[in-house]
């Protein structure tokens, strides 16, 4: 196993390099000046020059990488443009907030879905089944940011249950800071659980075909024990790679989500830099997202190890 | 489907509502549309920076909602007879919140530091004082280069912001992580996207008119969410309501809503002489613009988009302005006038006009008006979408026809023109040139009365409704909402939340 991963780690650099080296030229062939807005609204010669300069602007683009890089290499991902914030600062004030969200809403995702799937897959071509889809489609068909401002009008505006937006640190106190993150975990966790749910349906539904099932529901074993232990434990394998996934998305940012909810995760982070131009953010938490979703893709596959034991051997 | 997640969300959270507590307004929450940029009034550029800045920082003086110059740490000042000298006196016992006295060499410092400092982007609002001398403890003269009309409007502002000489010393460029200044409440903690915390300051000097323990600025981007902040008790007031939530919050008994129209002006720029593509019909031919200008019912689109709330505007200031031109009334739709113009031009079957526009909502809804408006006349509008930032490099290369662009606003009324309007101003993008023009201009920033510089205004602005490189829209009219337990806000046309004197009753 161990082998295993660390041949992928070493496949995952070379992988990192090239999106870093993507996202410096895709900000760079963006239209615009973001300095024009930078400079402020009287946009003075002098100062533009002068931001020029201090950001390397004038140095050309190979040369203005290299520097970034460089400085990447040694933990250093330079200043927000905007805020003069340091963008490791900036990102380790959001990372907490995000994988909190991150895995709330995963919890929502996994504990609604697997057992809707397997219900769905079992109990297939009845009233059961067709109800569970068409929640499924519609958890997938609503907008985040529609159910979102529904929620905030019910349960903050009308019933005073939750506070409407907003975030507090785990730190200030665990129940507040789980208070308002239950509404955005719980959007973002029913659309998840919508996906989730489809893909152990079709995963059962093939699992419970195999001869395997057939012989183990043969010798005479309960229905549950066939489907928990025999059937589940087979489908889970592809529904781990997605749910692995799934949490690297929610991770690089629920965008609209946070929006809605004030949350100052990363999506928030990554959209107001992406807007604001502020380079040296967007390229340093697009970085630190890749090396994100190649960490979950190698966890789903420590995973694997884990729930396969004839790949254990190899 | 909803309702099935509203019945599993309510039963999820049934047991949190022992939890919930009140509001109690010891500390105001404040909902701002957008986070703040850097905290540095010298560095600064943002408008909810300056929101911010006005809890946070006192300024040499500070104006009344009808444009006064009032004191502020400067208890009062005069100029010599050749406009070349202002001497100002101080307020004494002011101290910044990290214990540093406020005297005369603190403001020489801090105009130093304004006229100096890399980064700073105060220079062209401070560049007529030559120096500055220290003639006492709390007394500092101000050596101009020559009359300036408009520098006690700038020190009205954030070029008026005193910071700590000791931290501004101690931090560089880097102040802004940590701002010290002397204002009612001192700086305690800010998250990006998130808050940024103010205590009050037990040593402020007017600490008696400060009725709150800490402010905190919430950036809530969503207006919708802004204001279910606000109808829910998480937050306190709100800037900036939307025009179009306005009927729900004026419903709500516990809201009460204040307006003032905004400093500032919106409208579209023409490119004049901008390269180019300033050689255009509409760039060479001012009957065109007119024409357009004549085409517009600026009270219905004030209607439509704005649901009647902003103000109808034809002059870089809204009529509520001490400096409009009151003979040049805004004028309704004159289609005929619109026509005649421009088959005067030469298109008596009418012409097509580009303009570009910021792509987000409010612009495109206000150009889609004038684009059905003006078609009436015969003037075929095409809507070129960009992103700002995009716009404006394309604007001040002159790579555009017309452009939908407005300007936040100043309180001297040489800030929404000279830059503009003068042959060699930093932002005329129209390369707009009438030596007239210029001469008026000039004239008023040095202007020594009010009744001259609006004499002199009144006739440059005759010229600019005739010339017309910019046709104004509208203004902007600042939106607050806030609980009625909140007493004795007042409203301002440059937008700010002063919380001196205002308090909180349950």
């Amino acid at each position: 196993m161990l082998p295993f991963l660390l041949r992928r780690i070493l496949i995952a650099l070379p992988t990192i390099l090239l999106i870093s080296l993507f996202v410096f030229a895709m900000q760079k062939l963006l239209p615009g000046d973001p300095l024009l807005v930078l400079a402020g609204e009287e946009r003075d010669p002098e100062m533009l020059a002068l931001l020029r300069e201090k950001y390397r602007l004038n140095d050309p683009i190979w040369r203005q990488y290299l520097a970034w890089i460089g400085n990447a290499l040694q933990g250093d991902l330079g200043i927000s443009l905007r805020t003069n914030q340091p963008v490791t600062e900036l990102m380790l004030q959001k990372l907490p907030v995000t994988i909190q969200l991150a895995i709330m809403s995963m919890i929502f995702a996994l504990v609604i879905g697997i057992p809707a799937g397997i219900l769905s897959a079992v109990k297939k071509g009845t009233v059961t089944d067709y109800v569970a889809n068409i929640i499924a489609l519609s958890g997938l068909s609503i907008p985040n940011f529609w159910l979102g401002i529904m929620l905030i009008l019910l349960v903050s505006v009308k019933w005073q249950l939750l506070p409407a937006s907003g975030y507090v640190p785990l730190s200030e106190g665990a129940w507040e800071s789980i208070r308002t993150m239950l509404m955005p975990s719980f959007v973002l966790g029913t659309a998840l659980a919508a996906t989730l749910m489809r893909h152990t349906r079709s995963s059962m539904l093939s699992v419970l075909s195999a001869d395997y099932v057939r012989t183990a529901r043969a010798k005479g074993l309960a229905e549950r024990v066939v489907i928990l232990k025999h059937a589940l434990r087979n489908a889970l394998t592809p529904i781990v790679t997605l749910s692995a996934l799934l949490f690297g998305e929610l991770v690089a940012g629920a965008v609209l989500t946070e929006q809605i909810f004030t949350i100052p995760g990363f999506g928030k982070l990554v959209v107001d830099a992406v807007f604001n131009r502020d380079y040296a953010v967007v390229q340093g938490i697009v970085l630190v997202t890749a090396v994100g979703f190649i960490f979950m893709n190698l966890f789903a596959d420590a995973m694997y190890f884990v729930l396969n034991p004839r790949l254990r051997g190899q | 489907m909803s309702y099935l997640k509203t019945a599993m969300i309510t039963a999820l959270l049934g047991a949190t509502a022992l939890g919930a507590t009140p509001g109690y307004a010891k500390d105001l929450r404040i909902g701002l549309q957008s986070d703040a940029d850097v905290l540095d009034p010298d560095q600064s550029r943002t408008f909810v920076g300056r929101i911010v800045y006005a809890s946070l920082c006192d300024k040499l003086v500070d104006i009344t909602p009808d444009l006064e110059i009032i004191p502020q740490l400067a208890t009062s000042w005069t100029s010599s007879d050749d406009g070349t000298e202002i001497t100002m006196t101080l307020r004494e016992g002011v101290v910044f919140h990290d214990g540093t006295p406020f005297n005369a060499a603190a403001v020489a410092a801090n105009i130093e530091r304004s006229q100096t400092m890399e980064e700073s982007r105060r220079k062209s609002e401070l560049s007529s004082i030559a120096g500055t001398e220290v003639t006492g403890e709390y007394e500092i003269k101000l050596l101009l280069e020559g009359p300036d009309a408009t520098l006690m409007a700038q020190l009205a502002d954030r070029a008026g912001m005193m910071v700590s000489p000791t931290a501004a010393a101690a931090a560089g460029a880097d102040f802004g992580l940590n701002p010290v200044c002397s204002g009612p409440f001192s700086f305690t903690e800010r998250v990006a996207q998130d808050k940024i915390v103010l205590t009050k300051f037990d040593d402020y000097w007017n600490a008696d008119a400060i009725n709150f323990d800490s402010v905190t600025f919430l950036p809530i981007p969503d207006t919708t969410v802004r204001l279910a902040n606000l109808q829910s008790g998480d937050i306190d007031m709100l800037e900036r309501l939307a025009a179009t939530d306005l009927a729900q919050a004026e419903a709500d008994a516990s809201i009460v809503v204040d307006r003032a129209v905004s400093l500032g002006y919106q409208g579209i720029t023409f490119n004049i002489n901008n390269g180019e593509r300033g050689d255009n019909p509409w760039g060479n031919d001012r009957r065109l613009r007119q024409a357009l200008s004549y085409a517009i019912d600026r009270e219905a689109l004030n209607q439509v988009v704005f649901e009647g709330a902003f103000a109808p505007g034809n002059q870089p200031f809204p009529s509520s302005s001490p400096w409009y031109n009151s003979d040049l009334p805004v004028e309704g739709q004159d289609l005929e006038k619109a026509r005649a113009l421009l088959a005067e031009a030469g298109f008596p079957d009418g012409l097509d006009l580009e303009v570009q526009v910021p792509n987000s909502t409010v612009p495109l809804a206000v150009m889609q008006v004038v684009q059905a408006m003006a078609g009436q006349a015969g003037i075929n509008i095409s809507l070129t979408s960009k992103e700002f930032a995009t716009l404006l490099s394309d604007q001040s290369a002159g790579n555009y026809q017309a452009s939908q662009i407005g300007w936040s606003g100043r309180i001297d009324p040489d800030g929404n023109n000279h830059q503009f309007v003068t042959t060699n101003g930093g932002i005329n993008d129209s390369k707009f040139s009438n030596a007239r023009m210029d001469e008026l201009m000039d004239a008023a920033r040095v202007g020594t009365t009010v009744e001259e510089r609006k004499a002199l205004y009144d006739e440059a602005i005759e010229i600019m409704l005739d010339d017309l490189n910019r046709v104004f829209l509208y203004h902007v009219t600042w939106i607050w909402a806030y609980s009625d337990n909140m007493k004795g806000f007042t409203p301002y046309p440059d937008g700010m939340i002063r919380l001196e004197g205002v308090t909180w009753e349950e």
